[in-house]
């Protein structure tokens, strides 16, 4: 068979049949050539005709590059108008890391250019090498022109750097509103995801906010980006600008805050650890909420270096805790005149006395007061602080019936603020302690609540929040961001009498025979009513509580409103480790004054700051090269101030705007500014000098001890 | 031979050399919107690479039967000997390396060896007695000569390259009459082999831009980049173009090697479908008339060196158009005659030399020739 086939094969293959297998197989393979042309025809005619627009649209999305355009942020306000935060043209240089293919020589070419020092230098790489890369990381803002322009045209040997011109976020008075307004910085990638990958969340430049009011009104400062369409190169190189959209500004912000009160409280506070709030009786304003020591939220804002927040975060002060917020104490003996009103609610009369023997037996046990009272009626047990009073009644009414009224007057309870977070501390009562420790109410627990001890812990706002309830009989509401409409508030249910007989004890703490009679304001038409309080923070047989360690020592509180017969101001200082309630109570004396009479509040203020060693803002830097030094850092001089612009909501400025009436109106004619920085610069230098070169009566009778 | 053209020039193979000025014009074209509106570097490069090669092209076809068949082995062993000594000098400088540097250009055998492989296997074929030929003495030999220069080329590696050289041998022994039984074996070995070949053989980059074309989307930043910027620009040109000079895709650098391999991209993105419809029948007119020269060879060694060579130039156009399209995987393999690349247009113009020369044979041979 096989050979059969071999042979018949051989047979076949002549000259003829490969002639005509190759005429075939030649018109085989020209019809698969014309076969593949006519495929490739139509495969073109497909991609070019048939799919035409979907490649047009595509051709066009790689040529033409839209780069969004950072909306200047909207500025935050006072309520008079003046800028907390506002914005500050800026030249700046970012990087970004993915395209840069050695980072090392880009910062150290740049470090040359822009004089950065090793220090900022380290910043940079540090950014670099922790950024997602696709971001880019500033490497210096606040460049001047010239440094601005000589890295623009070294750019093509530069990829991946960004020179930029445009807004940085300032806050004129930094680390007095530090807690309160937050700061800005990059998104980060979570950030990034959760907002659906917002293009201009990445956009070199753009800042969001990241803490406080910065953050909570992120979406009304945002504002619209504008955008530039430009025509791109594969690489990313410009080829020329197409159209050009400008960005819309944000909505400026109004806050209820009082700048320069803001600013007052903050430094008054100097040396201390702790907190000021004040509020507007009426409306529930928050005017001030100042805590202390801070950080300079203007350092956050242009990325702050690692330095400077290793000093922050080491500080056993806490700066980056706002402590008006976040801040928990033992109310002490602030919450008497609170439960008072409890006791008055439940029947007791205000002339019923009890005597202290220097404590009084609650049940079998003997409890101690701080001092023997003797006879005490509601009044001296408020002016006197007579713990024995509140030990007597407390237990008489049931300290549930205390918690109640504590809870309505705001202690215990979360007020609907624009805020990061807040914390509500403890009312302890008798189902909470349950609840919280499986153990019954014991005599012992409404002694201690009942004088602000035990597990009572409040928040300096919550104090003063229940300051302005106990002077109106209003639940007053706090609020941060201002409007036009007056709130109204649902009105406990005290008699006029009742009330004006509370205010009169705490008016005598201060102006009569009480606890606080160095609290006076210097004014004798004003009378400041409020309450001091001593936070034990640890056992007196480890510490008296006055001297020692700073960590052992007695936190101080105040609280206060004033006029005390018309209320309108209500608010609460709470000082860490102050010693008792003598470190607080000044500080709320001198914002009140500040209130009242700028000029007398500055007056006190100045020799304070000059023993300090400068204002809060000063100190702060001062301490920042202390501690780069000692780190063995360098650190650049702080830039000089030349806007004085941003100067109105600093405490001096309230100072020249309450000059006499002709001055005043020719120096601030409006609190809305609209003049150049010039021309502010111009006025303010001839309201002010009064100020500064008069000198101030010094010495107030109690520097904080 | 009319009375108006003189004969000398009346006699060139017109059918062929018209569509090939207008190749070679219109790539020279393409070429100057390639390097963004410049003569400079590409287009004058490529019109006086042309005017070298065309003439040597001429003289080629003057060669007689006789001296091709002389020089068929000893040029295919020059060339084996110049891959060998590409082998050995990119092994000493530690790379691949495809060429060899003469000096005033950049020489690479294996471009060599594709008209080489196709002369040496005609040359083969012509001369093996026909009795032989369904048996294996037609094939080992055959099969040796493809393979040596394959397992060179794609020692370089140089896969693109060696599929052709296979291509175009395949080619040469297919149209030599073998059995066509044996065609479809091999055929069915090579599916067979292939996806082993593939995933044992390829390197990994290989490998990938395999995968890239069969999903270029899934990385179009990466890999799939060439080819979907290559139908952008393509699909972008719609019917007329965006008009000369106006190619975003390739004057923003979108467009990857607008200048060599997507060369076809640069200029549908400017002359649209019409441009392309323009190229295609060019080629088609080109490889027609080689075909036909072949078809009208009075002998075995002009037949299959004609279709060889034909075939050789085929391969470069349909791989090529068929990579910009996104219908072939991208293998680097330019397109005949608009590319700016000396080696490939030394390669095409020797082929078209080679069918230049055996239109040459047809017109002296008698017509009723029944024996060659």
């Amino acid at each position: 068979m096989g050979l059969r086939n071999r042979n018949k094969r051989r047979d076949i293959v002549s000259q003829t049949t490969l002639d005509n297998a190759f005429d075939r197989r030649t018109f085989t393979i020209g019809t698969a050539m014309g076969g593949l042309g006519v495929l490739l025809a139509a495969r073109m005619g497909y991609i070019a005709i048939a799919e035409n627009e979907k490649y047009e649209l595509e051709s066009e999305s790689n040529r033409v590059n839209l780069s969004l355009i950072p909306p200047r942020r909207g500025w935050l306000l006072d309520r008079n108008g003046a800028p907390l935060a506002s914005n500050r043209a800026d030249f700046r240089v970012d990087i970004i890391p993915d395209r840069t293919p050695d980072p090392d020589r880009t910062v150290a070419v740049l470090t040359d250019i822009l004089e950065l020092d090793e220090n900022q230098s380290a910043d940079v790489l540090k950014r670099i090498e922790d950024s997602p890369g696709f971001q880019p990381v500033e490497v210096a803002s606040g460049l001047k022109y010239d440094q601005f322009a000589a890295v623009s045209v070294r750019l093509p040997d530069l990829p991946g750097v960004v020179p930029q011109r445009g807004f940085s976020r300032f806050y004129p008075t930094g680390p007095s509103v530090g807690h309160l307004i937050g700061y800005v910085g990059p998104a980060n990638a979570e950030e990034y995801e959760e907002q659906d990958r917002n293009p201009l969340l990445i956009t070199p430049g753009y800042k969001i906010g990241k803490d406080a009011l910065e953050q909570q009104f992120e979406l009304d400062l945002r504002g619209i980006p504008g955008a530039r369409r430009v025509e791109v190169t594969a690489s990313g190189r410009i080829v020329r600008d197409l159209e050009t959209r400008e960005d819309v500004q944000g909505d400026p912000v109004r806050l209820t805050i009082d700048g320069p009160l803001q600013d007052y409280a903050a430094r008054r506070i100097g040396l201390e650890s702790g907190s000021c709030v004040v509020m507007d009786c009426e409306t529930g304003d928050v005017l001030c909420m100042s805590s202390m020591p801070s950080f300079d939220p203007n350092s956050f804002s242009q990325g702050i270096g690692r330095v400077e927040y290793a000093m922050l975060r080491d500080d056993e002060r806490v700066p980056l805790r706002n402590k008006v917020l976040k801040g928990l104490y033992p109310p002490g003996s602030t919450v008497k005149p609170m439960h008072c009103m409890a006791f008055l609610d439940a029947g007791v009369k205000p002339e019923e006395t009890i005597v202290c023997g220097g404590g009084r037996r609650i049940g079998n046990r003997f409890f101690n007061c701080w001092s023997n009272h003797g006879s005490v009626d509601m009044a001296k047990a408020i002016y006197q602080s007579c713990d024995s009073y509140f030990y007597h009644f407390a237990q008489q009414v049931g300290f549930d019936h205390v918690a109640k009224w504590a809870h309505k007057m705001g202690l215990g309870e979360e007020f609907p603020l624009p805020v990061t977070s807040q914390f509500y501390g403890t009312v302890p009562d008798p189902a909470w302690k349950k609840k919280k420790f499986d153990q019954d109410w014991q005599p012992y627990d409404t002694v201690n609540s009942s004088i602000g001890q035990g597990y009572y812990l409040t928040s300096p706002l919550q104090l003063a929040v229940m300051s302005a309830r106990l002077a109106t009989g209003n639940r007053v509401m706090p609020r941060l961001r201002l409007t036009d409409e007056k709130p109204k508030f649902e009105h406990f249910d005290f008699s006029p009498e009742e009330i004006g007989y509370v205010r009169q004890a705490m008016s005598d703490t201060v102006n009569g025979p009480g606890t606080a009679g160095r609290a006076r304001l210097p004014f004798d038409d004003i009378l400041m009513a409020g309450k001091t309080g001593t936070a034990q923070v640890v056992s007196l047989s480890i510490s008296n509580g006055k001297t020692g360690p700073w960590k052992y020592r007695d936190h101080g509180l105040f609280v206060f409103f004033a006029p005390f017969d018309k209320p309108k101001y209500a608010g609460a200082v709470v000082i860490e480790h102050g010693g008792g309630s003598g470190s607080a109570y000044p500080i709320a004396r001198d914002v009140m004054t500040f209130m009242f009479d700028p000029a007398k509040g500055m007056e006190a203020l100045r020799p304070l700051e000059e023993q300090w060693g400068g204002t809060a803002q000063e100190r702060l830097n001062q301490k920042y090269r202390a501690y780069a030094a000692a780190a063995g850092e360098a650190v650049p001089p702080v830039p000089e101030r030349d806007e004085d612009i941003f100067d109105q909501v600093e405490a001096e400025a309230r100072v020249a705007a309450r000059q006499p009436e002709a001055i005043a109106e020719e120096a601030n004619p409006s609190r809305v500014d609209t003049r150049s920085a010039q021309e502010v610069s111009e006025d303010t230098n001839s309201a002010r000098p009064t100020s500064p070169g008069s000198t101030p009566q010094a010495t107030p009778a109690d520097d904080p001890e | 031979m009319s009375g108006i053209v003189p004969d000398p020039i009346a006699r060139q193979p017109w059918r062929m050399l018209f569509p090939l000025f207008v190749l070679i014009g219109f790539g020279a074209l393409v070429l100057f919107s390639a390097a963004g509106g410049s003569w400079e570097p590409y287009a004058s490069s490529h019109v006086i690479r042309f005017l070298v090669f065309l003439p040597m092209a001429f003289v080629i076809s003057m060669f007689s039967r006789e001296l091709a068949q002389f020089f068929a082995f000893p040029v295919y062993i020059v060339i084996i000997v110049m891959l060998m000594a590409v082998e050995a000098i990119g092994f000493v400088g530690g790379g691949s390396q495809r060429w060899l540097d003469l000096g005033f250009m950049q020489l690479q055998p294996s471009e060599l060896m594709k008209p080489g492989l196709v002369l040496v296997l005609a040359r083969f074929y012509a001369n093996l007695p026909i009795g032989l030929i369904p048996t294996w003495r037609s094939v080992v030999p055959a099969a040796a000569l493809i393979g040596a220069p394959v397992a060179l080329v794609l020692l370089q590696p140089d896969l693109g390259t060696s599929l052709a050289l296979a291509f175009g041998g395949a080619v040469v022994m297919f149209v030599a009459g073998l059995p066509l039984r044996w065609f479809l074996a091999a055929g069915a070995a090579a599916a067979v082999l292939a996806p082993i070949a593939f995933f044992f053989g390829l390197q990994p980059y290989q490998q990938r831009r395999v995968f890239t074309f069969l999903d270029p989307e899934s990385d179009p930043l990466g890999d799939g980049y060439h080819i979907t910027q290559s139908k952008i620009a393509i699909g972008s040109g719609g019917l007329s173009g965006k008009g000369f000079n106006e190619g975003s895709q390739s004057h923003l650098n979108y467009l990857p090697e607008p200048q060599t391999d997507f060369i076809f991209s640069t200029m549908a993105e400017e002359w649209g479908f019409i441009g392309g419809l323009v190229v295609i029948a060019a080629f088609a007119m080109i490889l027609g008339w080689g075909l036909k020269t072949a078809r009208e060879s009075q002998d075995r060694f002009g037949k299959l060196l004609a279709t060889g060579m034909t075939a050789t130039i085929f391969f470069y156009v349909a791989i090529n158009l068929m990579m910009v399209m996104g219908l072939a995987p991208v293998v680097g393999i330019p397109l005949p005659f608009m590319s700016h690349g000396g080696s490939s247009m030394m390669t095409n113009m020797i082929c078209i030399g080679s069918l230049m020369m055996v239109a040459r044979w047809n017109r002296r041979a008698p017509r009723t020739g029944l024996i060659s």
